[in-house]
């Protein structure tokens, strides 16, 4: 009897001191809350590396009358995956972010639905895909290349690569540092350009002699770019010692933007022999909760000014034909003529397969 | 109880149970042919061999290093000794983001042991190893230092009188009465090494993957729902042994043992052997715990132009592009999410407790193994079972703040119940009986007789579920919206963004969060009673 009574007894302290620290939280917290979008804001899902000039946003939210909420939802691949498993009561009404390597997962998944760009006609013709029912539009595209230390082949006196098969040659031993395929998209585009290039049988061979010929395979592009390269600002402090890397074809101005004082020349250069072309996607989300926003939205990121502010804020190429490239990007980027590309259905039949049979292969 | 379980039924089991079906159930029907099969891949084998001889070593490696320890803080008295305990306990509620981050800036390339003799330990087992030890040197220090230093030294002494050599004295009293509590750290350390997630990911490189790394893996890159499926129920039948296992050593150590006053057997170190001994742990503890800690201080003030408060006050700008926010609103977001967390798990911890003590027999026991279960099953998929369960009424708490504090309160919820037990079970049915006879009415008994015993548990619980809370990181990462993010999240988020500057600020916001845990901790062990032989 007296325990039961003791035990009340803590049992309403407990629960007066929660009610009383809830409460508390609650004046701070409340103020935060997500709450659910009204007519007047459209919400767009993205992932971490989505970024867009202040003025440029600030137009569009002007003209259009929509508030724009960003919500940078974890690195690309968990984005996407994220949105596919909330897509009954998604957490937005437009994602961007999916690149051709999962568009199949997102498009399979019932993802997004239709909706034509205002627009749409003025993109290059070879980043459209699903054209009969534009569930996506194309917004940019990028380049997954090897990139090299440029000072350190001049030292040498010696050439830098140019194309896959000169990484096997052994004037480049233990030179190439590159992210593991199933957890890093440039790892993952590299491997893909390997099977482009090679082909369904070829490219584990590829591999193999990659591999006799000492490839470092590291988690994920920041510890590869910026800690084992030895071309790149960050590579350089952490004494990095690789002098190739694998990367984006837009990595040369970035060094030269964020350096002080900006240099001449950019330390890198591309070897323009070992791309994979990326493009990335955006639609509207199955259950938008405002539509119209979302449709406004996906106008805006294929419009002029989206499109030419793109470059200097994501560091990539703009699918809009006619967009001015800032100069930054005409004099320290390269332009890819023939980068290796693969079609998204290919890509949703074989990437689990191929991560699989690449990890026993180069990791094991 | 019917409390208590209601809230792990709704925010615990209903989830994961979601999310597991959702992998398992394909068109309604059940595929559990799907559990042999891949068990017996051979990389997902690989996975269970290594995330359970990696616990295995990194167990025996933390009782190695830390019951030396453990006798010090129990059998010595010495300056600074509050501090010390208050401080090896910091690295246990430090988010593993933070912890992994020290330990590259220590054994990584450029990190100290590089510069100085060119070693690099990362991407090695031992970098693994040793950031376990640093995580859970704490928890042996506790459970094994607490019973320590309440046995009582005459039995060990009477030993010797009868003419037993100091060996055989130590290996038959002591040893015994020890064991249990021993046992019972080596599986709390078995337990968290086995689901270690952010210490492998970050430290152990794309050849090392624990089933946690590996649930995350296949849920969040892979979208692979069924593998994810079948290995959270591998782990979940693994931490369910572990746990069976560790309440049946948690009913044998209750069995009765002679304890004495702390402060009675604690005296200065006498003798050469004594203070070598205790200037060894001294030192462990300097190498081990405060220069990792030390390293992450160092490098949030070492900016582009020397030591300065670049970093720091950077956090106050939104220019960065990390966020769409000043970094430093996380450290503001994270007191209110950890505070309303700590309600929670006090509210329900308490009300867990409570029942335990009242209620005797099997399935009590059993509900007390039950409640340690969130600190071993898969944060990432209680975050992903959120996302899909909680997301329509009546339950429709996606979007709304109250998500974070109640993934939080799952793990707050086991310490709260920990803490809150030895000390509901030790109170006196006959005080209050006392106080009754002697004319007090109910409600004075209680606020004389049991508020003044049960107040400091009370308060020692909140603050270990505040500290829990703070420094939750696995499935917070998956429910924190991004314009909330909490400190741990941004931690991780601005490490994953290249730049001088995000990798200085992500050292200056670890350094604060690791000041928070570090100042409550403080303020526990000023708390803390030699009545209280909690756990932690």
């Amino acid at each position: 009897m007296n325990s039961v009574s003791t035990t009340k007894k803590i049992t309403l302290t407990a629960v007066a001191v929660s009610v009383g620290l809830v409460a508390l939280s609650a004046c701070g917290g409340s103020s935060d809350s997500g709450d659910k979008a009204d007519s007047k804001s459209v919400t767009l899902v993205t992932h971490d590396s989505f970024n867009v000039s202040k003025d440029v946003l600030k137009a569009f939210e002007k003209s259009s009358g929509y508030k724009v909420d960003v919500l940078k939802d974890g690195d690309a691949g968990a984005a996407v995956n994220k949105a596919i498993l909330s897509k009954d009561n998604p957490q937005g009404d437009v994602f961007f972010g999916v690149d051709n390597t999962l568009l199949s997962r997102a498009l399979d998944n019932g993802l997004f639905q239709s909706y034509e760009a205002k627009g749409s006609d003025q993109i290059a013709s070879q980043f459209r895909v699903d054209q009969g029912k534009h569930r996506v539009t194309p917004v940019d595209s990028g380049d997954i290349c090897v990139n090299y230390d440029k000072k350190y082949f001049a030292d040498k006196k010696l050439a830098p690569p140019e194309s896959f098969a000169d990484l096997t040659k052994p004037a480049y031993k233990d030179l190439l540092v590159t992210e593991n395929a199933s957890t890093s998209s440039p790892g993952l585009g590299f491997l893909l350009g390997t099977a482009a290039q090679y082909g369904d049988d070829g490219w584990q061979g590829y591999w193999k002699k990659l591999k006799d010929n000492g490839v470092k395979v590291v988690d994920g592009w920041e510890q590869a770019y910026n800690e084992e390269f030895s071309g790149s600002a960050g590579g350089k402090k952490a004494k990095g010692d690789r002098p190739l890397v694998v990367s984006y074809a837009s990595s040369p101005p970035v060094e030269v933007r964020y350096a002080k004082p900006q240099p001449k020349e950019a330390p890198t250069g591309v070897a323009t022999g070992t791309c994979f072309r990326q493009v990335e996607y955006a639609g509207l989300l199955g259950n938008a909760q405002n539509e119209k926003g979302g449709k406004a939205l996906l106008d805006f990121l294929i419009s002029a000014e989206f499109q030419e502010d793109m470059p200097l804020n994501m560091f990539v190429n703009p699918v809009r034909e006619g967009s001015k490239l800032p100069e930054l990007f005409t004099e320290h980027g390269v332009s890819v003529d023939k980068p290796e590309t693969m079609a998204p259905k290919k890509i949703a039949d074989n990437r689990e397969q191929w991560v699989k049979s690449w990890t026993s292969l180069v990791l094991k | 109880m019917a409390v208590p379980v209601a809230f792990f039924a709704v925010f615990f089991a209903y989830p994961v149970a979601a999310i597991v079906a959702r992998g398992l159930k394909v068109g309604g029907q059940w595929q559990f042919g799907r559990i042999a099969e891949v068990v017996g891949q051979s990389d997902v084998r690989h996975v269970l061999w290594f995330t359970t001889w990696q616990a295995l070593a990194s167990t025996a490696l933390t009782l190695l290093i830390a019951l030396p320890g453990a006798y010090v803080f129990a059998r010595f008295e010495f300056r600074g000794k509050q501090i010390l305990r208050a401080v090896v306990t910091v690295p246990f509620v430090l988010p593993t983001v933070v912890v992994g981050t020290a330990f590259l800036a220590l054994l990584g390339r450029g990190g100290l042991l590089d510069e100085m003799w060119g070693v690099r330990l990362d991407t090695t087992v031992w970098a693994i190893l040793l950031a376990h030890v640093f995580f859970n040197y704490a928890v042996v220090v506790r459970t094994v230092g607490g019973l320590w230093s309440q046995l009582d030294p005459r039995q060990e002494e009477a030993a010797r009188m009868l003419g037993a050599s100091r060996w055989t004295a130590w290996r038959t009293v002591t040893l015994p009465a020890l064991g249990p509590a021993v046992a019972a750290a080596s599986l709390m350390v078995f337990l968290f090494t086995f689901t270690s997630f952010g210490v492998v990911q970050i430290l152990g490189g794309p050849a090392y993957s624990t089933l946690e790394v590996e649930i995350y893996r296949q849920t969040a890159q892979l979208l692979d729902l069924s593998t994810a499926a079948v290995l959270t129920i591998v782990q979940f039948a693994a931490v369910g042994a572990i746990l069976a296992v560790h309440a049946w050593t948690v009913r044998r150590r209750e069995s009765v043992l002679k304890l004495v006053d702390a402060s009675v057997v604690a005296r200065r170190p006498r003798g050469a052997g004594q203070w070598s001994l205790l200037g060894g742990v001294m030192v462990t503890i300097a190498v081990l715990i405060l220069l990792p800690l030390g390293v992450l201080i160092e490098r949030s003030l070492s900016g582009p132009d020397g030591y300065g408060f670049t970093y720091y006050k950077e956090l106050t700008s939104a220019e960065g592009g990390a966020f769409l926010v000043p970094p430093i609103e996380a450290v503001w977001n994270s007191l209110q999410y950890a505070l309303a967390a700590t309600a929670i798990a006090l509210a329900i911890g308490g009300l867990a407790a409570a029942a335990l003590t009242r209620k005797a027999g099997r399935l009590v026991r059993g509900f007390d193994a039950l409640l340690m279960l969130p600190l071993g099953v898969s944060a990432v998929t209680v975050g992903f079972g959120f996302l899909i369960t909680l997301d329509k009424p009546p339950l429709d708490l996606r979007s709304t703040w109250i998500l974070v504090p109640l993934a939080q309160a799952l793990v707050g919820v086991p310490f709260v119940v920990r803490t809150m037990l030895p000390v509901l079970r030790a109170v006196d049915g006959r005080l209050r009986e006392a106080a009754a006879v002697l004319g007090a009415s109910p409600l004075r008994a209680w606020r004389e007789v049991d508020l003044p015993m049960v107040r400091r548990a009370l308060l020692i619980a909140a603050g270990f579920a505040f500290a829990v809370s703070l420094g939750e990181f696995g499935a917070t990462v998956f429910i924190a919206r991004p314009d909330n993010p909490t400190l741990p999240v941004a931690v991780a988020r601005l490490l994953g963004r290249a730049g001088e500057l995000n990798y200085g600020q992500a050292m200056a916001l670890s350094t604060i969060l690791m000041v928070v845990c570090a100042v409550s901790l403080l303020l526990l062990e000023r708390l803390r009673t030699d009545r209280t032989t909690g756990e932690f």
